[in-house]
């Protein structure tokens, strides 16, 4: 089998998937359209099926999304057959609970925070699953496959339960509620290797398209309203593609042509260049996603 | 591509980070912004070497102190296969994670630095490779290039550690290789200045990883064990009635038509079909995730475990295992936990402390009267409702469980069954 690895961490990831139904009365996929909870949603299917999904998906939405994302994902549940749950971060900055950044780069990456933990406790949700990768950034190169948040969301290392052999012990106390990552041992090449293996679709803007820009900083971005437009952005337009599709106000393009699966995947390999390079957030500062993580958000 | 895991442990400055770094760097495998980064850092520090430990730098905290304090995750690839390496610390105190770190790999590399040659450490990190009877642990001799690529001073080493593992146990293979993290001999490129060497170097050892081979054999020819992790039951169209038990084989194959018992019920049945997603499977193997359905309408629930009928594993309310602690709160006899291996849970007394092992020199301790954070302990137990492990020696999947604080609900345990 050529995909040999590939199979072994599908059967890694269908055993969490099944851990995570079974220990928790009420799950939750946290589901944003991106590459990562396609994938997510495609082990689940497999895990359960001829099951349904035992459980909800839900979106926290920043109001900042590509709309390619927001169709797709549309599409996607209706095949899937689960309930989606949107939930608005704009409806938290309505009610007072966040504050709209404001400036050249204001993005409301962060504020995504305060909207899930609010719906986590209007749903109850004892788990949420996630589709975080160890290889993506320094911090999440620790995180535990079960890992325990307090009744802020907060996230403390020196509490983290050891996982020898992926035994994974879900209980929790009354107000706890863990973080699942069941593809925590995929790295992006073994997503997109993935992705093509199962001949999962994915939303447009993965893909080489034309489009308007700005280019700030040496960087590409999606151009769109919610972006702050300074006096130093530059307004063009280009063929390009996205590597990640967080908010539109802080997600970088790649110039690209790569228009399918395949080209994308060779493209990846050969420029080499690590994915969290293209959220402009992360960037704030070498800490910004631990500083975050302790928050709440992941 | 091969999946192989990898475990590393060392002390503080053996050059663990330095060695994981080279193995990336001259496989090629590191991000720009990877040899960005060492390249900055070289030029920061003025140093005439690569600064490659930057590579596995954590968390803010462990940034400030200095020093890698948890498991950390690595992932690499090459042409044929694909590496994670689970990283681990060597102090003291984190046998806890040395264990979790060597727990999902099959090799584990133990660094000893050339000038110092056998510490405590190692000792400690071989008695845990063999305590959990990993397929092969590979000894690199590091900082070579400080003791002049000396064969001497190599063989010396060589010798000690033989005699450290006839000590602990020989039943493990092992190799030892000379190298140089720093400058990079017998990581990926073979030395120049070591032609005394005719051995493989370490990428040679990991790529061979005839381990795996031995491994996946061993795991096919054992019984076969089957925990059942969820019921499924559907209507839906095509699927009338269905009934299917989904699960994770631990060892062993099973095919359509074997005959099974399940346990605790002790019912007997066939198997009926093997599915994986929409494919029909005619056998399942060590590592598959799986539902299986049975002929018979038998009473099966998450926990029950599917041996082959004449192949299961005893009934047990009471055993003896190894423990290593790790929680700061310590045990004693007659504390009481909550045993969970796989889906199977059950309530626990400590009956019993047989001994501690120093695995510093491997003296045991009889008088111990509790189990404190990074002890390696052997226990009696006993259980309030049957299990069914195997000896981990015989079965490392089936053999192995953790243990859980119901007060606290933290995992303060791993257990090995002996
Ligand atoms: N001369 C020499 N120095 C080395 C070698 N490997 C590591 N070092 C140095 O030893 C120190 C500790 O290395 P590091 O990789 O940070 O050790 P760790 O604490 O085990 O991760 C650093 O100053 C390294 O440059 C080697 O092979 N030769």
């Amino acid at each position: 089998m050529e995909n040999r690895h590939l199979y072994e961490l599908e059967n890694e990831s269908i055993y969490i998937l099944r851990e995570v139904a079974a220990q928790f009365k009420k799950p939750v996929l946290l589901f944003s359209g991106g590459k990562d909870s396609i994938v997510m949603a495609r082990l689940a299917q497999k895990a359960f099926y001829p099951s349904k999904i035992p459980f909800s998906f839900m979106h926290i939405d920043t109001g900042h999304n590509f709309p390619e994302t927001i169709e797709f994902r549309d599409k996607l549940m209706k095949e899937l057959g689960v309930d989606l749950i949107v939930r608005y971060v704009q409806d938290s900055i309505n009610e007072n609970k966040v504050q709209e950044e404001t400036g050249k780069y204001a993005s409301r990456n962060a504020l995504q925070t305060v909207t899930l933990l609010d719906a986590i406790e209007e749903f109850s949700f004892d788990v949420c699953l996630g589709g975080a990768r160890r290889d993506e950034e320094k911090s999440r190169a620790k995180e535990r496959i079960f890992s325990v948040r307090d009744d802020f969301g907060q996230w403390d290392y020196k509490k983290q339960r050891p996982e020898p052999f992926q035994e994974l012990n879900g209980k929790i106390q009354f107000g706890e509620n863990v973080r699942a990552f069941p593809i925590s041992n995929w790295t992006e090449e073994d997503i997109w290797t993935y992705i093509l293996q199962e001949g999962l679709e994915l939303p447009s803007v993965y893909f080489a398209h034309k489009r308007k820009l700005v280019k700030r900083d040496g960087a590409l971005i999606a151009h769109s309203d919610y972006l702050n437009i300074v006096d130093t952005d530059e307004i063009v337009e280009g063929l390009v593609r996205f590597r990640t599709v967080g908010d539109m106000t802080c997600t970088a393009a790649f110039l690209s042509e790569a228009d399918t699966v395949k080209k994308v995947l060779h493209e990846n390999m050969a420029s080499k260049h690590s994915e969290r390079g293209a959220r402009i957030d992360d960037k704030r500062s070498e800490s910004a996603l631990e500083d975050r993580k302790k928050g709440g958000y992941f | 591509m091969e999946l192989v895991r990898i475990s590393t442990a060392g002390s503080v400055d053996d050059g663990k980070s330095t060695l994981i770094g080279r193995l990336l760097f001259d496989n090629n495998a590191l991000t720009k912004e990877q040899e960005e980064l060492i390249d900055q850092k070289t030029r920061e520090k003025g140093a005439d070497d690569l600064e490659l430990s930057v590579i596995t730098d954590g968390l803010v905290a462990e940034r400030e102190q200095g020093i890698t304090i948890d498991v950390a995750h690595i992932y690499f690839s090459t042409d044929t296969h694909k590496f994670i390496i689970a990283d681990s610390p060597g102090h003291v105190e984190y046998t806890r994670n040395m264990v979790t770190g060597a727990s999902t790999a099959e090799t584990s590399i133990i660094l000893i630095d050339s000038r110092k040659g056998l510490l405590e450490q190692s000792f400690r990190h071989f008695y845990i490779s063999h305590l959990l009877r990993m397929e092969k642990v590979i000894f690199c001799v590091n900082k070579m290039d400080l003791v002049d690529y000396d064969e001497d001073r190599f063989i010396e080493i060589a010798v000690q550690i033989k005699e450290m593992v006839s000590k602990i146990g020989d039943d493990i293979d092992f190799d030892i290789v000379p190298i140089s993290s720093l400058k990079g001999d017998n990581v990926v490129h073979k030395s120049g200045q070591m032609s005394w060497y005719g051995g493989k170097t370490l990428n040679e050892l990991l790529h061979l990883n005839k381990s795996k081979i031995n491994l996946n054999k061993a795991k096919y020819e054992q019984s076969f064990r089957f925990d059942v992790q969820q019921v499924y039951h559907t209507h839906r169209e095509g699927f009338q009635d269905f009934r299917g038990f989904a699960g994770r084989v631990k060892s062993g194959t099973l095919s359509v038509g074997d005959k099974i018992i399940t346990l605790p019920s002790k019912k007997e049945s066939t198997v009926k079909e093997i599915r994986r997603f929409t494919d029909q499977l005619n056998t399942a193997n060590a590592g598959d995730s799986v539902i299986i359905s049975l002929t018979d309408e038998i009473d099966i629930s998450r926990g029950s475990l599917i041996a082959k009928l004449n192949e299961q594993p005893e009934e047990l309310k009471e055993f003896d295992a190894t423990l290593v602690w790790m929680d700061d709160n310590s045990a004693r006899v007659g504390s009481k936990l909550i045993l969970k291996a796989g889906a199977t849970e059950s309530l626990l007394k400590i009956q019993k402390i047989n001994y501690s092992v120093d695995t510093s020199n491997l003296e045991k301790d009889e008088n111990a009267s509790t189990i404190e954070l990074n002890d390696i302990v052997s226990t009696n137990l006993k259980l309030s409702k049957p299990v069914y492990l195997d000896n981990y020696e015989d079965n490392k999947r089936n053999g192995v469980f953790i243990l859980i604080d119901p007060q606290t609900n933290s995992t303060v345990a791993v257990g090995f069954k002996s």
